[in-house]
């Protein structure tokens, strides 16, 4: 995957975003701030599965990792074998 | 049959597609006398299960037949067309199977997969409970570790052909989180209570089953703790609502069909009552929605082929359309065909009852309004 980690993150916290019609951050988790309907959770696994041509297998559905859009962008690049493993923190972007 | 008498292409329909229209032509006449006696004989079950058409969908590699979703949908159309009961077995079966496939583990896929796609074991979804019935995360089913086994208690209401089914994928909670499990009906504290005497799907073999600290194995649990309903119910439900568009379909385009047959023998001071003007206004009206309702629900169908979570919004736009479509369908036959349609075998008194049913099952139609509205505020609202 050539995309940095922060770009990733960026494209997702857009879909957020708009998906969720407030702005939402990177360590921000919509699940507990209530904003999503009954749906959502599986529009999200279709968006990341096509926006970054993977397949989130049941082994992947630990739901920590869908929780905020910077626990998704680790999930994105630990699944396609990015090349930076560097853990993101706070205010990387 | 659809409400235009537009040409298909030259392909013609799949083999399984045609073995449902078979199959549907073999259903039409026993349909009434099987929503009277509140069943489907025992062995018509096993021979429709044993079609393999129940969970076609599924790919070859785990026994399926690859039907598309368009397939689908005409073999649902087909068999709701005739007989609402045999389509909740196709939703059912369909639905667990298609949950599986997407949330199953590799071994899991390969363990219930091909039995359920064979027809050898038949499916129940057991998720509707007293206090959850369109609000499923309010689910009381209890799901506790016991050992290497799991132990399920609860009560759930209302599982479509729970009578019958060999195993009930059972929405509950472990440590509070919303979690799925594989039950078979034959272990030690499944209850199950036949319901009889309801509005509509009387055929249907819905039962309320007891679950009373039955012990499953471990690796009987689909998915982790706090997928259950976000994940594995919720591509259940999908795929449920995808086959119940459908057999929405094959229900309206019955009901105008037979009402339109009607109109125009019917005689009425020396004309056929299809002419009369508010009979035409029904006959046309109906006309319009069940042709509305197929082509969205081959929207949904053309949407979903691009592969697993697509096509969710379309699908409950379809469901949505088809749920009404229908209802209307079965009120104006009823009205266009008077006493005959009051009588005790009528089909379209019984598609009546049952397209009632449709508007409240897989997300009530107030539900799906509100999921629908959701995402076009999500389009045209301000981001703030």
């Amino acid at each position: 995957m050539s995309r940095e980690p922060a770009e990733t993150t960026e494209e997702i916290t857009r879909f957020l975003s708009a998906a969720l019609r407030r702005a939402v951050g990177p360590d921000d988790d919509y699940f507990t701030l209530g904003l999503v309907d009954s749906l959502f959770a599986l529009e999200l696994v279709t968006y990341v599965e096509v926006t970054f041509s993977l397949t989130v297998e049941v082994e992947d559905l630990d739901l920590d990792s869908f929780r905020t859009a910077r626990r998704i962008t680790e999930f994105v690049h630990r699944k396609t074998g990015a090349d930076d493993p560097t853990p993101l923190h706070a205010g990387d972007n | 049959m659809p409400a235009t008498t537009e040409a298909r292409d030259g392909t013609g329909p799949s083999p399984l597609v045609a073995a449902a229209a078979e199959l549907a032509a073999t259903a039409r006449i026993p349909a009434g006398q099987w929503d009277t006696d509140g069943r489907v004989p025992s062995d018509v079950l096993r021979t429709v299960a044993r079609t393999g058409l129940l969970a076609a969908d599924q790919p070859a590699r785990y026994g399926g037949r690859d039907l598309t979703p368009g397939e689908l949908g005409e073999v649902a159309a087909h068999l709701g067309g005739v007989c609402s009961a045999l389509r909740g077995l196709l939703t059912v079966q369909s639905m667990v199977a298609a949950a599986l496939l997407r949330w199953g583990t590799r071994a899991q896929r390969a363990q219930w997969l091909p039995n359920l796609a064979d027809g050898t074991l038949t499916a129940g979804f057991a998720a509707t409970e007293d206090g959850a019935g369109s609000a499923l995360g309010e689910v009381s089913t209890v799901i506790e570790e016991s050992g290497n086994q799991l132990r399920v208690t609860g009560r759930k209401k209302w599982v479509t052909f729970g009578q019958s089914a060999d195993v009930l994928l059972v929405l509950g909670r472990q440590e509070g989180k919303l979690t799925t499990v594989l039950v078979e009906t034959d272990r030690l504290g499944v209850r199950r209570e036949p319901v009889t005497g309801q509005l509509g799907m009387r055929a249907a073999g819905i039962a309320h089953i007891t679950l009373d600290a039955v012990r499953v194995p471990a690796d009987h649990r689909i998915a982790p703790p706090g997928a259950g309903l976000s994940h594995v119910a919720a591509t259940a439900l999908d795929h449920g609502r995808y086959t119940v568009a459908w057999g929405c379909v094959g229900m309206a385009e019955a009901c105008l069909a037979d009402a339109a047959g009607h109109a125009a023998a019917r005689f009425q001071a020396g004309v056929p009552i299809g002419h009369h003007h508010s009979v035409a206004a029904l006959l046309a009206r109906t006309a319009v929605r069940a042709a509305a309702a197929r082509e969205l629900a081959a929207l949904a169908g053309r949407a979903r082929t691009a592969g697993p979570g697509r096509g969710i919004t379309e699908t409950v736009m379809a469901k949505y359309a088809a749920a009404d479509a229908c209802a209307a369908a079965g009120r104006d036959a009823v009205q266009i065909l008077g006493a005959a349609g009051c009588a005790p075998d009528s089909r379209a008194g019984r598609h009546y009852r049952d397209a009632k049913i449709m508007q409240i099952i897989e997300g009530a139609q107030e539900v799906t309004e509100a999921h629908i509205a959701d995402q076009l505020l999500r389009r045209f609202g301000a981001v703030g």
